[in-house]
């Protein structure tokens, strides 16, 4: 079974199943009644998906786990932003959707893999299988795909992850996919441009106005709703211009203050963490973190005594509620949450 | 692993009768003029519209000139709704388990639902109570066979109790699932406004009719040259009226012979599942075991422990097309507003599988079924997730 979004990664990886022998099957997962712009749910993305898979001469099918996502993905994103939190949805939907939902679903009906259009690789290392980044080092996905539970990598495919982005639409265009040049989907699928996060969230969660203070208490401006800051942020503060840049370092919901420092202030010697996994063994020296789904990764030891990455040379703050991933050699070692 | 198709989706879209194939091509053949037009070609296509028109309206039971051809019952039941809103003004009230054909046009200009029985008919008493509660009521739409549960609605006492409580208010049935089964001129003797569909009863998609009973005005949804009494503008298609008159007139002609043929394979397919998956299966619309109110040709079941979708991707593979409850635009199973009116239970409902039957169902179709759907239903069962 072939996960098929509608874009050319799966596209590409269905082909390359088929080309390799494999009786595929295609499904799209409808997860979200609501408006969309792209991303897994929009209907557009549906018809191409069903077209690619017929011209590739597979079945197609929608699987609807609208009520999973909104459990799983919707409703915890909305809570997370209530509680001052940075989530990232697209990991809980890899995490709970993808690969628990879909593949449960695809073991019962009697598919022996589940392949998706991810950009990242399953190793084996001889102490079981493991999750690598993929070859195109500015499309990785492993970052949110740490979440895989390892027992499951041997049952999952990504064929695009030896691949660079351009062979993948190298291949596309060979082929003649309509879904070749199509754009990629960034954003959160839930959350069009035309309404935005803002209303998004208003209509879910109470927003709240906050203080904005500087590093010695002072108020120096506000925020219309304080779970819509981040960590790092610097526009839309309510302060005043001619100075530094100035850059939120603390967000306290309980008290409604958001913190404001200089951009040195941002730079922390340590992150604390809230939930930590290794995925075999303890890594006691350095390992290479990466807290953002495109962000750069930098050296750091992983503390699980104290609950703590302590970073070689000091590194901006982490939004609480964002994955903080561990590599070594580009694999995925362990991974968990960031908190305050 | 797929042979033969075993077809038990009938309710959706019926295979088309040969005679009705014939007539449309003929039809289609021997008439390339615009019936509206004034030479001779154009009136012998006026005429083959005329004819398809008696024909509807004979099998029917109305008269010719209250037959609107319609591109089918969705058109027809917006044309019901909101013509008579367009019309009058006011509001309309349907029940909660209509079609969206119904329900989208009625809950979007502000309408009132009342609600379903645990058996799928219409809960009477809610009726009365939304009607006296609502002022001006427009139109009153009550389908007349339920497309999910083939729960048949008591139209006379329906009528009776809509008379009684909004005697200004148009009757609207959408009988759409109901020629196939039941004698429509009695049944809905008492509606102003009905709706039929000729994809259901083996003519072709994208046609169907809206009789609206002489003397009422509705605003037409479409204007423009005046065809159908200035009721839906359009030139006119000939070959679809023809063929879907000739889809009415056999399905009307055999419906005796048919309707207990089929009932009888309906009955052996619901009591051989009944054996082979004991409490697993639950009739939707039959809770106390009373299948008389069902139409002869709907199977619809609740299976415990199973997702349809994961059922449904199953039996397809085997060869066995059948559905759960409706579809959205990009496939997918969206969960029943029709169960959810009866008050099934969700985690029940999540596993409603409805198997329908048509003319060209066999024993060899329940025999298959009987194989197929138990299998699956224990394979689901087994693995403990959809």
């Amino acid at each position: 079974m072939v996960a098929m979004s509608g874009g050319v990664d799966s596209s590409v990886a269905a082909a390359l199943l088929m080309e390799a022998g494999h009786e595929v099957v295609a499904v799209t997962m409808k997860l979200w009644g609501g408006e969309s712009d792209t991303g897994c749910c929009a209907v557009s993305d549906v018809d191409d998906a069903r077209r690619v898979a017929d011209q590739l001469g597979i079945e197609h099918h929608v699987f609807n786990f609208g009520d999973d996502f909104e459990r799983r993905v919707v409703a915890p994103y909305a809570a997370d932003h209530a509680a001052g939190r940075t989530p990232n949805p697209c990991i809980e939907c890899n995490r709970y959707l993808k690969f628990d939902r879909l593949l449960r679903r695809a073991e019962v009906l009697g598919f022996d893999r589940l392949a998706t259009g991810h950009h990242a690789r399953v190793v084996d290392t001889g102490a079981g299988p493991r999750l690598a980044r993929g070859a195109d080092p500015g499309k990785d996905q492993s970052y949110v795909l740490h979440v895989i539970d390892p027992h499951v990598l041997s049952r999952l495919m990504f064929p695009v992850g030896t691949m660079t982005k351009a062979e993948v639409r190298a291949v596309a265009a060979g082929l003649g996919l309509r879904t070749a040049s199509k754009p990629e989907s960034q954003d959160v699928c839930f959350i069009t441009n035309r309404h935005g996060r803002r209303a998004f969230l208003g209509d879910r969660i109470p927003l709240r106005p906050a203080r904005v203070v500087d590093g010695a208490g002072h108020r120096i401006g506000s925020v219309e709703a304080i779970e819509l800051v981040t960590i790092g942020q610097r526009r839309g503060l309510g302060l005043a211009g001619g100075t530094d840049p100035r850059y939120v370092i603390g967000i306290d919901p309980g008290a409604a203050v958001v913190t404001v420092g200089p951009r040195t202030s941002l730079d922390t010697p340590a992150t604390r963490l809230e939930s930590w996994r290794w995925v075999g063994d303890r890594v006691g020296g350095e390992v290479e973190v990466q807290c953002s789904a495109h962000g750069v990764s930098a050296a750091a030891r992983i503390d699980t005594d104290t609950m703590t990455v302590v970073w070689l040379a000091p590194h901006r703050m982490i939004a609480a509620g964002q994955s903080v991933v561990a590599y070594v050699d580009d694999m995925v070692v362990g991974g968990g949450l960031a908190g305050r | 692993m797929e042979g033969d198709e075993i077809y038990l989706d009938h309710a959706a879209s019926s295979p088309m009768r040969s005679e009705s194939r014939d007539a449309w091509l003929a039809a289609a053949t021997a008439h390339h003029a615009n019936p509206t037009g004034a030479h001779r070609a154009s009136r012998d296509a006026r005429r083959a519209l005329d004819d398809a028109r008696d024909a509807v309206a004979g099998a029917v039971g109305c008269r010719p000139s209250e037959v609107v051809f319609t591109s089918g019952g969705s058109e027809a039941d917006n044309f019901a709704v909101r013509g008579a809103l367009a019309a009058r003004g006011g509001i309309a009230i349907c029940s909660a388990g209509e079609h969206h054909a119904v329900l989208e046009p009625v809950e979007h200009a502000g309408g009132l639902t009342f609600g379903l029985r645990p058996d799928g008919t219409p809960d009477l008493d809610d009726l009365v109570a939304v009607l006296d509660g609502a002022d001006d009521v427009t139109i009153v739409s009550v389908m007349a066979v339920n497309n999910e549960t083939g729960a048949i609605s008591p139209l006379s006492e329906i009528a009776r109790v809509a008379r009684e409580h909004a005697p200004d208010a148009l009757l609207h049935t959408d009988a759409v699932q109901a020629v196939q089964w039941l004698d429509l001129a009695g049944v809905a003797a008492d509606f102003d406004l009905v709706s039929i569909t000729g994809h259901k009863i083996g003519g072709p998609t994208g046609t169907g009719a809206l009789i609206i009973r002489d003397g009422i005005e509705l605003a037409p949804l479409i204007l423009g040259g005046g065809q159908e009494r200035g009721r839906r503008a359009g030139t006119p298609d000939v070959a679809g009226a023809a063929a879907f008159a000739t889809a009415v007139v056999d399905t009307v002609r055999d419906r005796g012979v048919d309707v207990e043929r089929i009932r009888r394979l309906r009955d052996s397919l619901i009591d051989g599942l009944g054996d082979r998956l004991g409490d697993r299966v639950l009739v939707t619309a039959a809770p106390g075991g009373d299948r008389d109110h069902i139409v002869a040709g709907i199977a619809h079941i609740c299976l415990r422990d199973v997702e349809a979708e994961a059922l449904l991707f199953l039996l397809d593979s085997h060869g066995l097309r059948a559905s759960a409850a409706s579809s959205c635009s990009a496939g997918a199973q969206e969960p029943s507003h029709v169960l959810a009116s009866m008050g099934v239970a969700h985690e029940l409902a999540v596993g409603s599988l409805r198997l329908s039957m048509g003319p060209s169902s066999t024993e060899a179709d329940v025999a298959a079924a009987l194989e197929i759907i138990p299998a699956a239903v224990e394979r689901l069962t087994r693995f403990g997730d959809g």
